[in-house]
């Protein structure tokens, strides 16, 4: 369905917009701007229509400069609600999302009703329709691309500093707002860029999804913007593979729940902070609290005796909360305990290691 | 105006007011977005009561649609109660994945569904008389307007029963735990009624119109009041007037009924944002102005308190020392002269009894660091602001 050529125009373009959406998508992410890319695409939809109305271009750079356009007044705009008014981001957000939205919907159907007007690909930008790229959005692609990396390898410094500690970047003399603006207008320009090929209502996916799932990997942001730029290219590839391997299937929201395979896979097994790992570590902490609970009863009962491997009945035991069979077998294992018949009875070594363990727990009760 | 007309604004206002009530509540919990994500993702469930029942306005759809705008907040929460992103992040993540589950459920069975995805997002409120509710033989009237207007009718004897309980689980969450009431209930009881509401109202003006129809009213109406009780009102007065008024401007140029009632939304707002006379754009800048201009006046006129020697006390002396402009310097005196703080003689300046008071009193103020007092003190002793 797809001659080789078209195909591979296609799979490169999504590649490299993912690449440039996870990249700049990590900044958002961390900046706690994540639903700010949502506003943003949004927002755009009103200029790609005024841009139509003004010069009744077609070709996708006219267009996607009208949709810049209106996404920056867009983000401006929410700036202003946040620092100006009492309303809260959230509802900036909101507000900004759906009025400009509607506004551009309002505009989409005035065009489609004027008569002379050849309007039937502004559509696109709603769902977006990767497979109308064509190799000259490619090639805006990758130069949009090469100059955000220039920037952002320039200006990495400021970033990340921007980032972690704005108020010390204003001690240092940074001129904090320029550098705020300046990584805001490629959040926005990234975005724009991606309409054509997963429309307005996608795009805040394209950007948070790669970010998120690189987040859990690493604790290094220079790891964190790779990592989201690679998956957000492979989420491109794979999604346009799929898309173009069976009939009827959009190429975006595929790309979308490819992204979201990846967040889901590093939320359960990034071996640092996911779910399962995180489940292990508590499993393996609540055992060892067992395992020493079970220690320091026993140290009670042996402390009694003049000789501490005198045998005990393992039933004693039963109406303790922390004592499995398994704890104890462990406790046998580290040497601490012997097992003869129904009887435990402390070693000099288990003896010493309870010991221990009391002194440091009434140490840090005290 | 033909029955159609007037359907069509009876069925746009009731959507505007079932939409403006839990939208106050969304925007004073700083949950607005949660609408949006909301709006999106209840696409799968509705594509789904398509398959089964054919009818966009069938009960099972509308429960199935609501009930996947239950797991979105359930699955928005779940995310953030991992601790590993931050909640807009878990918001932004969720939505569009079950959006596109549904445009690929779409898209996969093209053929036998007649669901346009442009139609769940947008609606198209034009249609909305055609679909007539007909009980054995009789007109009642269009559906849309039935399954909103039953909507609205268990939102108010919700609104009127629950008031106390959203008031306060809103404004002090503590206080409300502790009082007795289940934050957990109110919170899920009002994700519930948001998604019925949306689920609702998409047939008939599409889920972005919802969005605006939640948020926009209640942000232009926190503009202006800070009473709960006339939050709602005003909300509900700018959505039905924004759903009138937006109703005639798309007759006139002939374009989407809920592009145009959201672009008289935005219109709306844009006004209130620029002129609401304490919280407005305009009135907040003019007052960051008059604060600007009353702090130099302080410094000014503790420079004089501390100051004897007459070279300290002239005119010239404000341009060259405190390095003030010209324009700010002649700013603060002549404000300092309004009040009768200051008197100029032969270009020497010195304080006034009052004008000693008034510094004495705020130096007091500062050194003891209640420097908001000063605020208050301020109405005593100005005749006229900054």
């Amino acid at each position: 369905m797809f001659s080789d050529y078209t195909l591979r125009t296609i799979t490169l373009g999504t590649a490299i917009l993912g690449a440039v959406t996870g990249m700049l998508g990590s900044f958002a992410v961390l900046r706690k701007q994540s639903l700010l890319g949502d506003a943003i695409s949004h927002a755009a939809l009103p200029g790609i229509a005024i841009a139509f109305l003004l010069t009744g271009a077609k070709d996708s750079n006219t267009l996607l400069f009208g949709a810049l356009i209106s996404g920056l007044i867009g983000t401006f705009w929410i700036r202003g609600i946040i620092t100006k008014t009492h309303l809260k981001s959230d509802t900036a957000l909101g507000l900004i999302l759906s009025l400009f939205f509607g506004f551009g919907m309002l505009l989409l159907t005035f065009i489609q009703k004027q008569p002379n007007a050849n309007q039937a690909g502004l559509d696109k930008y709603l769902f977006g329709q990767a497979a109308t790229l064509v190799e000259s959005d490619v090639w805006m692609m990758a130069i949009v691309t090469g100059i955000c990396l220039c920037v952002l390898l320039l200006f990495w410094k400021e970033f990340k500093i921007l980032l972690f500690d704005k108020d010390y970047a204003k001690t240092l003399g940074f001129n904090t707002k320029t550098i705020d603006i300046l990584i805001t207008s490629f959040i926005v320009l990234a975005i724009v860029l991606g309409l054509q090929t997963v429309g307005v209502v996608l795009m805040s996916a394209m950007l948070l999804a790669p970010a998120a799932a690189a987040r859990q990997w690493t604790n290094s942001l220079a790891k964190m913007v790779f990592l989201a730029a690679l998956f957000g290219a492979f989420s491109g590839v794979f999604g346009t593979a799929i898309s173009a391997s069976k009939n009827n299937i959009p190429t975006g929201p595929v790309i979308v729940i490819i992204a979201a395979v990846f967040v889901f896979v590093s939320f359960v097994f990034s071996p640092s902070r996911g779910l399962l790992f995180k489940q292990i570590r508590f499993i393996k902490n609540r055992r060892d609290l067992q395992l020493h609970k079970t220690l320091a009863f026993m140290y009670g009962i042996a402390e009694t005796h003049a000789n501490i491997s005198h045998p005990h009945e393992i039933k004693i035991l039963n109406n303790f909360q922390g004592f499995t069979k398994s704890s104890l077998n462990k406790l046998v294992e580290k040497n601490y305990v012997t097992l003869e018949g129904s009887t435990w009875s402390l070693t000099q070594e288990g003896f010493d290691s309870a010991a221990n363990l009391y002194n440091q727990n009434t140490k840090q009760n005290e | 105006m033909s029955s159609a007309q007037i359907e069509i604004q009876i069925i746009a206002s009731l959507v505007a007011i079932a939409c403006a009530i839990p939208g106050t509540f969304l925007v004073l919990r700083k949950m607005a977005m949660i609408s949006d994500a909301i709006s999106h993702s209840i696409l799968p469930g509705i594509v789904i009561g398509f398959f089964i029942t054919h009818d966009l306005s069938s009960p099972l759809l509308i429960l199935l649609a609501t009930v996947t705008g239950v797991i979105t907040v359930v699955l928005v929460e779940y995310i953030q109660k991992t601790g590993l992103v931050k909640e807009d992040t878990a918001i932004g993540l969720v939505f569009p994945v079950l959006f596109s589950l549904g445009v690929i459920m779409i898209a996969r069975n093209a053929d036998d569904v007649h669901l346009d995805v442009d139609a769940v997002l947008l609606g198209e409120l034009a249609f909305a008389p055609f679909d007539r509710l007909v009980v054995s033989g009789v007109d009642l009237g269009p559906k849309s307007m039935w399954i909103i207007g039953v909507i609205l009718l268990v939102t108010l004897v919700l609104l009127y029963v629950f008031f106390k309980e959203l008031k306060l689980s809103t404004f002090d969450k503590g206080l409300a735990a502790s009082l007795g009431f289940s934050p957990v209930i109110i919170h899920y009881g009002l994700m519930t009624v948001s998604s019925v509401t949306t689920v609702g109202a998409f047939d008939a003006v599409g889920a972005i119109l919802v969005v605006a129809l939640m948020i926009a009213p209640a942000a232009a109406a926190y503009l202006l009041t800070k009473d709960l009780k006339k939050m709602l009102i005003l909300s509900v007065l700018f959505g039905v007037f924004s759903a009138i008024v937006g109703y005639w401007f798309a007759h006139w140029i002939d374009a989407s009924i809920a592009g145009s009632i959201t672009t008289v939304l935005g219109l709306l707002f844009l006004a209130v944002y620029l002129f609401a006379p304490s919280k407005g754009v305009i009135a907040v800048l003019y007052r960051e102005k008059q604060q600007r201009t009353e702090v130099s006046l302080l410094t000014f006129l503790l420079h004089l308190k501390n100051h004897d020697e007459v070279s300290e006390r002239h005119v010239n002396h404000l341009n060259e020392h405190i390095n003030w402009q010209k324009v700010r310097s002649k700013t603060v005196l002549d404000l300092a002269l309004k009040n009768n703080m200051i008197a100029i003689d032969n270009q020497i300046v010195s304080l006034t009894p009052k004008g000693e008071e008034f510094t004495s009193l705020a130096i007091d103020y500062i050194i003891t660091n209640e420097d908001a007092q000063i605020e208050d003190m301020k109405a005593d002793f100005f005749l006229f602001r900054g």
